[in-house]
């Protein structure tokens, strides 16, 4: 038979030299490198986010923390960065809605939200939410009421930002863990609202 | 600006939105991401000189017809991370070729459902 040997993409051809290389230089490890994919397949998520967020609607202090250092509040609940970013929370007002692009590459705060989803890593997204951040926010579903500003942060490798949403009405009674819940991903991108309690029980 | 804006006539529309998608689309792609992450962290480059150079590759490719947006944003951080160990000295001239030439060779040399080394 004439296809009964093995056959490799050449895009896996490519990998594979690159990493046969760099561990035989022994410049990485091959355990470091399962271990770092875990991290992000199964780890690290929008969860960690959302802890931050409830933490700060429920205290204050932890609040003021987060905007005067996000990098150690955000420490302080055992979700540090690896490459040496720096952390900036922008909090949504009545008056000011936040939204959070890399219009580079596709800078994203790991630490806290896991790594991005593939629109986020568009070009479509990369422009399009500079140019026409309300046209963007309609695609998500988003309407924001009249006259509320929108502010767009273009994270780099240095400085990633997170957007602190507004809590959502009549969650008084909420846990800080049930609060947690209510905090989407792409709330913390500034590309959809934290959910009522009856939508996230939907 | 608005949604007239001209510049929005030129781009393509933003893509699934769900995002329900895995983190990666296809091992190759993890372990890249991997390799890149832990030659940073063993300190062999800062990460915003890595992300300048990946942008670079992202602005001068465009996305083709009908390729997902994991394929061209990982194939352009497979091309960057080639030029880039190359350029930092950590790879040296003709070494990766020589080396996709030997995964390749030892590929087409093994059984088909045996593990492929070199």
């Amino acid at each position: 038979m004439a296809h009964d040997h093995s056959h490799l993409d050449p895009i896996d051809v490519r990998v594979r030299a690159l990493e046969s290389l760099l561990v035989e230089k022994g410049y990485v490890e091959p355990a470091a490198l399962d271990a770092i994919v875990d991290t992000y397949e199964n780890q690290v998520g929008p969860k960690n986010g959302a802890t931050v967020v409830a933490r700060a609607w429920c205290d204050d202090s932890y609040r003021a923390w987060l905007q005067s250092d996000a990098d150690a509040a955000i420490a302080s609940l055992g979700f540090t960065g690896r490459q040496g970013e720096h952390m900036v929370v922008v909090e949504n007002t009545a008056e000011m809605h936040n939204m959070v692009v890399c219009t580079l590459c596709s800078c994203y705060p790991w630490p806290v939200l896991g790594l991005p989803p593939s629109w986020y890593k568009s070009p479509a997204y990369r422009s399009r939410a500079v140019i026409d951040p309300a046209g963007v926010l309609a695609d998500f579903g988003v309407t924001l009421p009249e006259g509320m500003d929108i502010r767009v942060w273009d994270s780099t490798a240095e400085v990633r930002y997170l957007v602190l949403p507004r809590r959502p009405d009549g969650t008084e009674n909420l846990s800080e863990s049930e609060l947690a819940t209510l905090v989407t991903r792409d709330s913390m991108i500034g590309t959809g609202l934290a959910l009522n309690p009856d939508e996230a029980t939907a | 600006m608005s949604a007239s804006d001209p510049r929005l006539a030129d781009l393509p529309p933003l893509p699934d939105l769900q995002g329900g998608e895995p983190v990666f689309a296809a091992p190759w792609q993890a372990q890249l991401f991997a390799l890149t992450t832990a030659l940073n962290e063993a300190g062999h480059f800062a990460w915003k000189d890595w992300a300048a150079h990946f942008g670079a590759e992202l602005a001068k490719t465009p996305q083709v017809s009908g390729q997902s947006v994991p394929d061209h944003y990982f194939g352009c951080w497979l091309t960057a991370f080639e030029t880039f160990v190359q350029l930092r000295g950590l790879a040296g001239p003709g070494q990766l070729g020589d080396l996709q030439r030997r995964w390749d060779a030892a590929a087409r040399s093994t059984p088909h459902g045996e593990p492929i080394t070199i």
